[in-house]
């Protein structure tokens, strides 16, 4: 066994993570109420010493490490790279909220921080152990997450709900992966792959042990049927949690999911493909429509994200190179106009208003035009309404899909995304056509502003020249498969 | 002027020049707003004029030409040139820009920089996807326009704007997005291109040209709109600001006839002559069934917008006549309709801004009152009828000219909106002017002011120009409709 500190240097960025979040742990523990923010710069500190360390590393093509349990790719550098950022926004956004509620703690920043780290490991796993390791890491941190507002019976359901549901998928998956095992003999992605070249006896326990394998990968990503929680624990959750669930995991899911998928079980897309065409259509049906009966934003947002894990998986279900490209930069897309959507929320609520009904965006436009033009943005994209960058998440994966002949299921897509059209312009609507029925000032921090108009100008310029992202997606993807 | 690039400015003037009308922010600055606006949508009218003056006749190819790069990963392009149709379109959405412009100036007083910079953001989408020549920049600008016509028709729109906002924005969209995913799947069968001079090149088996025909029939179908599928116009435009109405009218509803001569007549050429049939009958039951429709409204807006549906029936029946004086007819009649709209709806508002009604009952008299405005009035109602001498007889007679070359009893259907035109708008006319002032409102009316006034002057010469003297409309679209002929002519199966 090699030994040599050289093999550790694809870590980096993950050591660091690990030993920052040690020392901001126990800082955190010894300093007063009075410099928490402590806590809160040093968090933003690490994420940028995280970027600094994956950018100098920046690979060009894959790299295993600690003997094949960890891939050092240009997908994961990309990836990571975004949930840094990702992250850091989600900080940014949620300060004021937090301060205001009493939870701008230790335990926030360190759960983020740990959560991050799952994530990161999640995106960097070549091997079943690793990955399953990296899940649990980030869904332990997000239960305890959605559970840190004490006094708040709705979040404590919330959090429960979200823990059993996502134990019982953690079980599904680790049951589909020991029956893989049991098939390929190897847990290594790369060796279950080269064993499934060939073809098996165990025809039969292999497509079981698919089955619960994109049966855990569902709940994980929320694809419906599996997406009970989705709704319930978006709506419970405080909305800086619910920021947080809604954006960078879906990064790490979507690594998870190709990684699995795309990498491992490669060889056996003719079996997963149809399920997820099913789940990728019944997501978009059921995400668009229920999206539509909602009159909490969060909850509207929340159906509207298993609508757009749909769309992903389009992209992913075309098992091509072409399609996980495209499913990356959908997923990249959504994350940004998720952020935007939550981050709105953050930034229009204030000590004692939540600011997630619908009838809060109420003439928005009166209030705050630029706020709401940013809003418009963030709305239009994502119906899918160029020039906004959703736009082209969508011909994206919508190409793919086509490219594999599946037809009708770009019809279908295309026709369910109408529905979900009615959802997002109606949250036009009410800011641009109603009157205001809430006169008080938009009290927000000048960082978490600018941070705002940099998020909704990006939805406009990504928009007008998609090329720089599309073509770090194509590449990333190329290089690393 | 070959290498500068033209089109780009007529696109971004006006987005970038809209921009900075919003840049001033409330309505405070009304003033500062109005005249950027109208001095955005002058430069916007400015910047197409060498479009005309430096255009090549005789030639079908696409010029002042500009090919850059824009998305490689997709293999798209940023791909711009007019040829003779598209052309004078742009010449029409820049001109009607800065008359909306002034028709809104004193209008309009709430959000009046959110209002202007609406119109000009607009304008610039639309002369973009005139100017189009790739499939993906099309559609990015023939969706883009949706944003802000949603706003224009949902913020500044009558009493039942949120429900024509919505219905206008869906079916439209309902519309291109089967469309997009036939250009997703020619961009595969052309070997991975967006390039529409490509796609026009294509063999297509006669199944897919089937499916892309009812594909692309529904997108442009619902925007010029054709029956069935009209429903959404007269709603939108009896709640749009005046302006609205203009813009709608006149130019979007082009968009969508556009659409057929550059897509589905050149790339699916079999499938549009298998299925002319249809089209001509949907044709023909606008011009027919929606005339009668539009005779028996109450409300002026309603009755206009349903006039311009049958108008439009004329457009798409040229199309399929297949002949050169046809489709010439049609684009001619495109022209028209966009300045005869225009003019008729600017009337409307001239009353509306006044008595507050659109309901005809709720007028009578007029010419007492207002003897100058009613002069005009009666102009665009005769162009509206196709009276010889005006341009609405142009366009029209040389489509039924076409359709009796065709079929003898298409021209007679469709020669019955001679009659049926005239019955709506002159006795529309008829009780909105003439008679008895019973209401005490249109007592208190006073005539056209100077800015309205200019407005309908610009527009009465526009009307009687092209009415007498339509050989420039003709010759500049002569070549590229004579080429678009062969491209129809040959079949593409494989």
């Amino acid at each position: 066994m090699n030994t040599s500190l050289a093999q550790f240097i694809p870590l980096l960025p993950e050591i660091f993570l690990l030993a920052m979040l040690s020392l901001i742990l126990i800082i955190d523990a010894a300093v007063g109420d009075d410099k928490r923010y402590l806590a809160y710069a040093l968090s933003l500190a690490t994420l940028v010493g995280a970027a600094f360390l994956t950018l100098r590393d920046f690979s060009t093509m894959p790299v295993l490490a600690m003997n094949g349990l960890f891939v050092d790719d240009p997908l994961s550098d990309v990836l990571k790279l975004f949930l840094y950022l990702t992250v850091g926004a989600v900080m940014v956004y949620s300060r004021d909220y937090l301060r205001q509620r009493g939870l701008f703690k230790g335990e926030f920043f360190v759960l983020a921080l740990f959560a991050t780290l799952g994530m990161m490991v999640m995106v960097s796993a070549s091997h079943f152990l690793t990955l399953y390791l990296g899940l649990e890491l980030l869904s332990l941190s997000l239960y305890a997450m959605v559970a840190l507002q004490r006094d708040s019976s709705v979040a404590t359901e919330a959090a429960m709900k979200y823990f059993v549901l996502g134990a019982l998928a953690s079980g599904m998956l680790l049951y589909g992966m020991s029956m893989v095992y049991g098939v390929t003999g190897s847990l290594a992605l790369g060796s279950i792959a080269q064993a499934l070249q060939h073809s098996t006896q165990l025809k039969i326990p292999l497509i079981f042990g698919i089955v619960f394998i994109v049966a855990g990968l569902a709940f994980k990503l929320g694809a419906v049927p599996f997406h009970m929680w989705v709704p319930d624990v978006y709506h419970g959750a405080p909305t800086a949690m619910t920021l947080f669930i809604g954006s960078a995991p879906k990064i790490a899911a979507f690594a998870f999911v190709v990684r699995i998928l795309g990498q491992g079980l490669e060889s056996q897309v003719a079996e997963w493909r149809d399920m997820l065409v099913i789940l990728a259509v019944l997501s978009m049906a059921v995400g668009n429509i229920a999206a539509i009966a909602q009159t909490n934003l969060k909850r509207m947002l929340a159906y509207s994200t298993i609508s757009h894990m749909g769309f992903m998986l389009l992209g992913i279900l075309a098992g091509s190179q072409n399609g996980y490209g495209s499913a990356m930069f959908y997923v990249i897309v959504y994350t940004l106009m998720t952020l935007g959507g939550f981050g709105m929320i953050l930034l229009m609520s204030r000590a004692g208003f939540e600011a997630d009904q619908l009838d809060d965006f109420k003439g928005l436009n009166r209030r705050s035009p630029w706020l709401a033009f940013i809003m418009l943005l963030l709305m239009f994209s994502m119906t899918g309404i160029p020039p906004t960058v959703g736009f082209y998440a969508k011909l994206a994966v919508l190409q793919a899909v086509v490219q594999i002949h599946y037809v009708w299921l770009a019809v279908a897509a295309v026709m369910l995304s109408l529905v979900g059209a009615f959802y997002y312009l109606r949250i036009v609507k009410l800011m641009y056509f109603d009157a205001p029925h809430d006169h008080s000032p938009i009290v927000a921090s000048a960082d978490s502003r600018l941070l705002m108009s940099v998020n909704g100008i990006a939805v406009l310029a990504l928009g007008i020249l998609p090329q720089p992202l599309m073509a770090v997606c194509v590449k990333a993807i190329h290089l690393s498969f | 002027m070959f290498g500068f690039p033209l089109l780009s400015l007529v696109i971004w003037v006006p987005i970038l020049m809209g921009g900075l009308v919003l840049a001033t922010g409330s309505d405070q600055n009304a003033v500062l707003a109005r005249w950027l606006a109208l001095a955005g949508a002058f430069a916007g009218f400015v910047v197409a004029i060498p479009l005309y003056t430096g255009f090549v006749l005789g030639t079908p190819a696409m010029q002042f030409v500009e090919l850059v790069p824009w998305i490689p990963a997709f293999n798209i392009h940023y791909h711009l040139g007019v040829d003779g149709i598209s052309m004078p379109l742009i010449l029409l959405n820049s001109f009607i820009t800065v008359l909306v412009v002034i028709a809104g100036w004193e209008v309009i007083q709430d959000k009046v920089a959110q209002y202007m910079a609406a119109f000009l953001i607009m304008s610039g989408l639309i002369n973009g996807a005139f100017a189009a020549l790739d499939g993906i920049l099309f559609y990015m600008f023939f969706e883009g326009m949706l944003i802000p016509l949603y706003l224009i028709v949902g913020v500044w729109g009558g009493p039942n704007r949120v429900y024509a906002a919505f219905k206008f924005f869906l079916y439209t969209l309902a519309g291109s997005l089967l469309m997009l995913v036939s250009m997703i799947y020619l961009y595969f069968q052309s070997g991975g291109s967006f390039d529409i001079a490509t796609w026009q090149a294509l063999p297509l088996s006669m199944a897919a040209q089937t499916l892309m025909f009812f594909a692309f029939l529904l997108a442009f179908g619902v925007k010029v709109p054709m029956w069935p599928v009209h429903t959404w116009l007269p709603d939108a435009h009896v709640e749009a600001p005046t302006g609205g109405s203009v813009v709608l009218a006149a130019i979007t509803l082009k968009v969508g006839a556009y659409g057929f001569l550059r897509f589905i007549l050149p790339i699916l050429p079999d499938a549009s002559h298998e299925l002319a049939w249809l089209v001509i009958t949907l044709s023909l039951i606008a011009i027919t069934y929606i005339g009668l429709v539009a005779l028996v409204q109450a409300d002026m807006k309603k009755l206009i917008a349903y006039s311009s549906i049958a108008h439009m029936g004329f457009v798409t029946l040229g199309f399929f006549m297949f002949n050169t004086l046809g489709i010439e007819g049609s684009v001619v009649q495109m022209v028209s309709h966009g300045f005869v709209s225009a003019a008729l709806f600017l009337c409307i508002g001239v009353m509306y801004d006044r008595v507050h009604s659109r309901q005809i009952k709720d007028y009578g008299g007029l010419a007492n009152k207002m003897p100058v405005f009613a002069a005009f009035f009666m102009l665009f109602a005769m162009a509206n009828a196709g009276l010889p001498a005006t341009s609405g007889f142009v366009g029209e007679f040389m489509v039924i000219m076409a359709a009796t070359k065709v079929n003898f009893w298409y021209a007679a259907i469709a020669a019955t909106t001679l009659i049926f035109g005239a019955a709506y708008t002159l006795w529309m006319y008829k009780r909105v002017v003439f008679g008895e002032v019973s209401n005490p409102k249109v007592d208190a009316m006073t005539d056209l002011n100077k800015r309205e006034l200019l407005l309908m002057t610009i527009l009465a010469v526009s009307v009687l120009f092209m009415g007498l003297y339509p050989k420039p409309f003709t010759d500049v679209m002569h070549a590229s409709v004579t080429n678009l002929l062969t491209h129809v002519g040959q079949s593409k199966l494989p």
